[in-house]
């Protein structure tokens, strides 16, 4: 019986919730599991037998969670075997994510997150505290969304050497690009019609000025290539300053323009650069890409979704079927 | 610089080689490769040896002068650029002293902006240029392309890149 609490209860948490209420399809995976507790930052619902998601996400759906026991409450006090930790990003403290991961691994939960901040401000020591504890720490969903690439990288290119990475970790910043290629219109009203269809989030800032993708870049450098890099490390110019005549010259010479975030030996970047207009990474609207160039297998391409509330949620149970599962197919 | 490959019969004894490279080395000019075509082996058993250099423009008439009067030379040609890229400018490029901006890469010698396509909309708001860099070779490009981007930053102008596919 495996019991997870979920930490956080926004798009991500909910939809993980939503998952898992599908008891058929998971308990194939990974057999019997309870879900016991349930924490947003204003309240909980908890119990040792299991609550139901169903009512937490009815209740959530009228406010917030109800008045109870704090996410730091709950780990302290409660068993569970994994914690799914969904709260919000902040890059700057990691926090409350940080504490949250710190305190699951100290006592011996793994954990699973969709959260970027803790990991792009103390990857190596969540890293080593999870080893050191003999749990997993496993976080799939924090880039590229419902895209494989952190195990993809680990697992199936095991034995390979990872020379680069570059790819499209922001689905807003190129439903932008790709909407000014097609109808060349200014940056501004790309932006307006993108805030209209709900693709940015609140903060755009966090988008378009290439921060999301340089957490991200960050992520993929210290956990696939074994880099040691922190979001200083990353040379970051956005897209905010580019002319609609820019894909009209960039065309001429058969090019287009994309965010493109890169780790190589050369450094971290993120920047727009030219893509020749047949290149795989040169892809529309809000999907992410990424090449990974390795030494043995060369050059591989991942396409995919890189947001939503189910595909990160997808992300997030196959870390959970990573942990638990038998593999069907042996 | 210019890169010049040459290839001349040589016989197939020993020091012929180093008549051709003598001069070369004597003239400041730097070896990028040297290629044995056994396989090619002349009616008269001549080997043909290309070989690649890089040189000081005004010296290649010079040392082709020398190296015939060594050897036969079956055929040289200056290949002076070899790169070429794309990079585009976004923002007030005109008004930045594009003059300078060109320039900056010009007078390395080894790089020049061969082609340069401009669009400036309106008075006073960004112009969108897309210049053509060539070299004498990658690293060279390389090279150039660094130095246009400090300019860039210095100058506050947007410098679109290529995604260039380095061969794994």
């Amino acid at each position: 019986m495996i019991r997870i609490a979920i930490f956080g209860f926004g798009a991500v948490g909910q939809g993980v919730a939503e998952i898992l209420m599908q008891r058929e399809r998971i308990e194939r995976w990974i057999g019997r599991y309870e879900v016991v507790a349930v924490a947003d930052s204003r309240g909980s619902l908890c119990s040792e037998d299991g609550i139901s998601l169903k009512e937490a996400i009815e209740v959530k759906k009228r406010g917030s969670l109800p008045e109870g026991k704090s996410v730091m409450e709950i780990i302290e006090s409660m068993d569970f075997d994994v914690a799914i930790e969904a709260t919000p990003t902040n890059i700057e403290t990691g926090e409350p994510g940080l504490s949250h991961i710190r305190a699951c691994l100290n006592k011996g939960s793994h954990v699973i997150t969709s959260n970027k901040g803790p990991l792009v401000v103390a990857y190596k020591e969540l890293a080593e505290l999870a080893k050191r504890k003999n749990v997993k720490l496993a976080f799939e969903a924090t880039v590229g969304g419902a895209m494989p690439l952190i195990k993809l990288a680990k697992r199936d290119l095991a034995g390979n050497e990872i020379i680069s990475i570059k790819g499209i970790l922001n689905g807003t910043c190129n439903y932008i690009l790709s909407r000014m290629e097609q109808e060349r219109l200014s940056y501004q009203q790309i932006l307006a019609e993108a805030k209209e269809l709900k693709i940015v989030e609140a903060n755009t800032s966090y988008d378009v000025e290439g921060i999301d993708s340089a957490a991200k870049l960050v992520i993929l450098a210290n956990a696939v290539m074994e880099m040691d890099a922190t979001f200083n490390d990353v040379e970051i110019v956005g897209i905010t300053s580019i002319t609609p005549e820019a894909f009209e010259i960039a065309m001429e010479k058969g090019y287009t323009i994309r965010l493109i975030a890169e780790a190589s030996r050369d450094g971290l970047r993120v920047s727009p650069r030219l893509l020749p207009l047949y290149h795989p990474l040169a892809v529309r609207g809000t999907l992410n890409a990424v090449l990974i160039q390795t030494d043995l297998a060369r050059e591989v391409f991942v396409i995919g979704r890189g947001a939503g509330k189910i595909e990160t949620a997808s992300a997030i149970i196959s870390d959970l079927v990573d942990i638990y599962g038998n593999d069907r197919t042996n | 610089m210019a890169i010049v490959s040459i290839v001349v019969e040589l016989k197939d004894q020993p020091g012929q080689l180093l008549r051709v490279l003598e001069p070369i080395s004597r003239l400041g000019g730097n070896i990028l490769s040297i290629v044995h075509q056994r396989d090619k082996k002349t009616p008269l058993g001549r080997i043909p040896v290309e070989i690649s250099l890089q040189i000081d423009e005004k010296k290649v008439d010079d040392l082709i002068k020398i190296i015939k009067s060594e050897t036969i030379v079956r055929s040289y040609n200056e290949v002076r650029l070899i790169t070429t890229t794309s990079i585009m400018l976004v923002g007030h490029i005109i008004h930045t002293d594009l003059g300078d901006t060109i320039n900056s890469i010009d007078r390395t010698g080894f790089a020049e902006v061969v082609d340069m396509h401009i669009s400036m909309p309106k008075l006073n708001e960004p112009s969108t240029a897309m210049v053509t860099i060539s070299a004498t070779g990658k690293e060279k490009l390389k090279e150039a392309i660094e130095l246009l981007r400090d300019v860039c930053r210095r100058k506050g102008i947007l410098m679109i890149e290529p995604l260039n596919e380095e061969p794994v």
